[in-house]
């Protein structure tokens, strides 16, 4: 009996100490969701200022990129309370304004005179826009980003291997200004010995899970003419996901993935791309802007043996857009406070600060000025690439778009399944029936 | 009869056999603790050891795994690092050694108490439904008792996905959404299956005669329950429980999908911990160790029971 | 006896004794049931019966607030014309079937090996049981590590036993190799698993069928056909019950080993389901297919089992 009151009162005690720990936190917090890269851990310094300044803890939930959509747009999804604030990607922009996941920030900007002219367009539109190209906005920009490439420098500036490469190909060996000089390059260091260890030539996107690879083949279709969808016709998509021109450019991307990168390289995204190359693996790495800061600093491969290029072009160039914006959760408890925290973000000061600590600012104080350029190697290059930058969907049915890309690519370039142009017939057919569901078609 | 029969008898086998017999086992045992020796191992080097290729063997064992589990770090220029005062602790001092400051904790160990948390809490109450309708089971002629008792074992049929799409709108509309006591409410219900099946085989071998005999003493049924079979049950409780905690500790599709935050437990932490690039193997490794330890030591008390539980109690030495 | 009868009523709280002394011992079965058979109804049955009521719509849980529209059995015609679904079951059958195969040989013939209780069995045994007690989700995750062409243990290892280059083969990117990869981390879990319950089948054999048999001069080979494998073959098939369920549901440790991938060489149901579920969020077309799973698996477990109760009545 003794026993059965013990074990009774250690039930309630279990149960007491679960919903105990959902109890509200008196002091003032606010939780911020983002993925774990380096910028976070930037934002995270950064934002020490906001709490000095206001008196208001924050915490953070960082989600590796990997897992980051699934987790947060479950969150999202279940209504949850985790998040105040949320850097969610640019494709999330549409889901999340249709169904009500983000405060629209209209009223709050015109209150408090933060005007989107600060920013540049291609950040407002790909960040806080929905419908794009209107005038509803539903995020701050916070994260400019793009896909841009860095060489070893050092081995670029090696006499042996710039005759070595002059003798084979009649030209300098320099940076890339298209793909098939692109290619050139990687099939020149593919295999090559540097330093005692077999180098490969490149390192391009190839996840499978869940956005990796169209990340890395959109760079490719975009430059050879792919279109999502006929620009004067929306949603008609036959002949201008499956061009002809498009077919050429998901074939060479297979063809570069199959000749010149390192093994085991069959599901790799960012973080992957960074390993490789600081492990002195390849000599050529795609990877998005917001990674350069961090590679600049290391002791391995940073400082002067590290160089940087953009996307390079082909028939049309493009690059494919990476980057968030800051929303404020309509689920959150703290919704003034988490609008306090944009307001201080928007500041002129801060996005300069956020700057160099390492976080791409996307205000026109800090990109327009014209110290910019210098203020970092790959700077420049960074500019160039905002001018030229292209996305994918961000209609709210946009993770089945993925998901489908996803597959038909990673079936195509990896899997060995098929022909290109089978890949992207089957795409179009696969996106036309998420639209006819979605009732836009 | 002790001497055997023929050279390969299989009820006395020779020397000779036994030998051949333990050549094979031990090679297949090594081979197959290899990987989690290695993993161990891997808790151990530094992360540019472990990405290392060829892979080493030989290597200089340091702790920075286990410094970059608990921790979260950001790398710094030496500029800003001279400007800082000096470290005070060793772990402090392990990490600026790589041009690094730590932020902070890490999350692992809100982790790991929510999986003892949940992991206790399901078994607990798993175990408590479990034994009173094992008893029931065992000792009373329940109808359709054997119709029920597949009913029982049938739920654990559905893949967790197909039942997540359900709890999953369900949690949402009672807010239990990454909640503790949402994830122990399932991890019981999950758990009560293995449980009832369990129990009512520990209860079957309880003879009897002892509760009849107290209850012809003047007890009710239900004193003799608690009073003469529950003790006589303890190990098998106890060894149910075992089973039921290691579900609930190493259970992932679940966790993943209910959880985010508050509730998230181990198994989705461990497989996302991300060093500067790619995933800090070292404190991958050591975060699988630190897991692992509790079940190796329940593995070792719970040998004689571990058939029993992972048949679900259908085979019994 | 008497005296822990006289003890337990003397400690009884009076109250409570006389309370619950007069209760029939159907109401205690009936009490004693009924908490667990109302969770497993609230947590199990429940659920299930939305599913089926879900696969009938279009409901998709990212968009709560949309109309509702049944379709009838468009769901299911869609699911069982799909070639992708078609393509994930075969991917599932392959992988149940080689992994049960596999870990049917090593875990039979390690239990036969171990049978022969040379010494120190005991603490071998205890080492091959280890990887089964991991949770899958690591093991799937720590295995990318170890199958890493070029820093991962496995590749280095063959390259020791057969002299090829380890970066030039990839068990996990590779569409002819990664099935088998998944195939391998699975025996390499479960076998330990296989191997307790024959070892089980094994000891319930009594040692004097074998000594009969070997006064009348029986072959070993002619022992094992008519006494070992009859015996241990309730067993066996209860294994296989048991590993066929398991390894038809799985997810955790496929999904952090290959991601379904390469393209989808190893996507399982179970990961399908999950990207209709839970990344695409078209809940009704996914409860379709988890229904259809649940059926399957159901309907072949009931005739399964219903094999094994006449092989054990043999």
């Amino acid at each position: 009996m003794i026993q059965m009151v013990r074990a009774l009162g250690a039930t309630a005690f279990v149960v007491a100490s679960c919903l105990g720990s959902q109890a509200v936190a008196q002091t003032k917090q606010l939780t911020l969701c983002w993925a774990a890269w380096d910028p976070a851990n930037a934002l995270v310094e950064l934002s020490k200022d906001f709490t000095a300044q206001s008196g208001v803890q924050m915490k953070y939930e960082f989600v590796p990129w990997t897992s980051y959509a699934d987790r947060f747009l479950n969150e999202l999804n279940s209504k949850g309370k985790l998040c105040d604030l949320i850097i969610g990607d640019s494709q999330w922009i549409g889901g999340a304004a249709e169904n009500g996941h983000y405060v629209k920030l209209n009223d709050f900007f015109a209150k408090e005179k933060i005007t989107m002219d600060d920013f540049m367009p291609a950040t407002v539109v790909g960040y806080s826009q929905w419908p794009k190209n209107t005038p509803n906005y539903w995020a701050l920009p916070a994260m400019g980003d793009a896909i841009g490439w860095t060489y070893r420098k050092d081995w670029f500036a090696r006499p042996e291997i710039q005759a070595d490469f002059k003798k084979k190909y009649e030209r300098d060996l320099a940076p890339p200004q298209t793909w098939e000089e692109l290619k050139q390059i990687a099939e020149f260091f593919q295999g090559r010995e540097i330093d005692g260890k077999k180098v490969y030539g490149v390192y391009t996107y190839t996840e499978r899970g869940s956005e990796g690879i169209t990340m890395g083949v959109t760079n490719a279709l975009y430059d050879w003419g792919f279109q999502y969808d006929n620009p004067k016709k929306p949603y008609q998509m036959e002949g201008f996901v499956n061009s002809p021109d498009a077919v050429k450019g998901l074939e060479f991307y297979k063809s570069l993935y199959k000749c010149c990168t390192a093994p085991g390289m069959s599901n790799a995204y960012m973080s992957e791309g960074l390993d490789a190359f600081k492990s002195g693996q390849v000599a050529m790495q795609m990877n998005f802007f917001a990674f350069f800061p961090g590679l600049y600093k290391d002791p391995n491969v940073g400082g002067e043996k590290i160089g940087f290029f953009v996307n390079p072009k082909q028939k049309f160039h493009f690059t494919q857009l990476g980057g968030q914006g800051i929303s404020v959760v309509s689920y959150s408890d703290h919704k003034d406070d988490a609008l306090a925290y944009i307001k201080w973000f928007a500041q002129p000061e801060v996005q300069k600060k956020w700057w160099s600590l390492g976080g791409y600012s996307c205000h026109k104080a800090v990109l327009s000025d014209p110290g910019f350029p210098k203020s970092a190697p790959f700077a420049a290059d960074f500019l160039k690439s905002m001018d030229i930058v292209k996305d994918f969907w961000a209609e709210p049915a946009y993770a089945s778009l993925l998901l489908d890309m996803q597959k038909r690519v990673h079936d195509y370039v990896v899997a060995d399944k098929g022909t290109a142009k089978e890949a992207l017939d089957l795409l179009v057919k696969d996106w036309q029936k998420v639209f006819k569901d979605e009732g836009k078609i | 009869m002790s001497t055997p029969v023929t050279a390969h008898s299989v009820a006395e086998p020779s020397s000779r056999s036994k030998l051949f017999a333990s050549v094979l086992v031990v090679t297949y045992a090594v081979i197959t603790i290899l990987p989690l020796l290695w993993i161990f191992l891997t808790g151990f080097k530094t992360p540019p050891d472990s990405i290392a290729y060829p892979p080493k063997i030989l290597f200089e064992p340091s702790v920075e795994g286990y410094v970059n589990l608990f921790t979260t770090r950001s790398r710094q220029t030496p500029e800003f690092l001279a400007s800082l005062p000096p470290p005070q602790t060793w772990y402090e001092r392990l990490v600026r050694s790589r041009n690094m400051v730590i932020g902070g904790p890490s999350k692992v160990v809100p982790r790991f108490l929510n999986s003892m948390i949940i992991g206790f809490g399901s078994t607990f109450l798993a175990v408590c439904l479990g034994t009173i309708a094992a008893y029931a089971f065992s000792r009373f002629r329940v109808p359709l008792a054997d119709d029920l008792l597949f009913f029982i074992l049938s739920t654990r049929m559905m893949p967790p996905i197909a039942v997540a799409i359900p709890i999953y709108l369900m949690f949402r509309q009672l807010g239990l959404s990454d909640t503790k006591l949402g994830m122990i409410l399932l991890y019981t219900a999950v758990n009560v299956s293995l449980a009832v099946w369990l129990l009512k085989g520990f209860m079957d071998e309880i003879p009897r005669e002892y509760e009849e005999a107290a209850m012809v003493d003047g007890y009710s049924r239900l004193q003799a329950f608690f009073k003469v079979v529950l003790p006589q049950a303890t190990t098998g409780i106890a060894a149910t429980a075992i089973f039921c905690l290691i579900f609930a500790w190493n259970e992932y599709a679940f966790a993943v999908l209910l959880t985010s935050g508050e509730a998230q437990t181990m198994p989705p932490f461990i497989p996302f911990i991300i060093g500067e690039g790619g995933q800090d193997w070292p404190a991958v490794a050591a975060a699988t160790t630190i897991f692992f330890v509790p079940i190796l030591c329940f593995t070792i008390l719970l040998r004689r029971h571990l058939l029993r539980g992972i048949t679900f109690g259908a085979v019994r030495k | 006896m008497s005296t822990l009868a006289e003890r337990a009523v003397s400690r009884t709280p009076r109250r409570l004794a006389l309370r619950f002394g007069g209760m029939s011992d159907r109401a205690i079965a009936w009490l004693f049931i009924t908490p667990s058979v109302l969770l497993l109804l609230a947590i199990n049955i429940f659920p299930l019966l939305w599913t089926i009521q879900l696969s009938f719509t279009n409901y998709r849980a990212n968009r709560p607030n949309a109309a509702l529209r049944y379709v009838g059995l468009d769901n299911y015609r869609d699911i069982l014309t799909d070639p992708e679904v078609w393509h994930a079951m075969q991917v599932t059958a392959h992988f149940v079937l080689w992994s049960i195969a596999l870990e049917l040989v090593l875990g039979f013939g390690l239990a036969l090996l171990i049978n022969r209780r040379f010494r120190g069995h005991s603490f071998w045994t205890t080492i091959i049981l280890l990887p089964m007690m991991l949770s899958p989700a690591v093991v799937g995750n720590f295995w990318t590590f170890l199958l890493q062409p070029q820093i991962g243990l496995f590749n280095s290892g063959i390259a020791l036993v057969t002299g090829i280059d380890p970066s030039s083969f990839q068990m996990i990117g590779d569409v002819r190799l990664a099935p088998w990869a998944i195939i391998m981390v699975d025996t390499w879990m479960w076998t330990p698993y296989v191997m307790l319950i024959c070892l089980a089948g094994l000891r319930s054999i009594p040692d004097y069928i074998y000594e009969a048999a070997e006064v009348d001069r029986a072959s070993p080979l002619r022992q094992f056909w008519s006494i070992t494998l009859p015996m241990v073959m309730p067993f066996l098939m209860l294994a296989i019950l048991f590993r066929a369920i398991e390894n038809f549901k799985m997810f955790d440790m496929v999904n952090l080993l290959t991601s379904g991938g390469p393209g989808s060489t190893t996507e399982v149901a179970s990961i399908t389901l999950k990207r209709e579920a839970f990344e695409k969020w078209r809940t009704g077309y996914s409860s379709a297919l988890a229904i259809i799973l649940f059926v399957t698996v159901f309907g072949a477990a009931n005739i399964y089992v219903k094999a094994l109760n006449r092989v054990k009545q043999r």
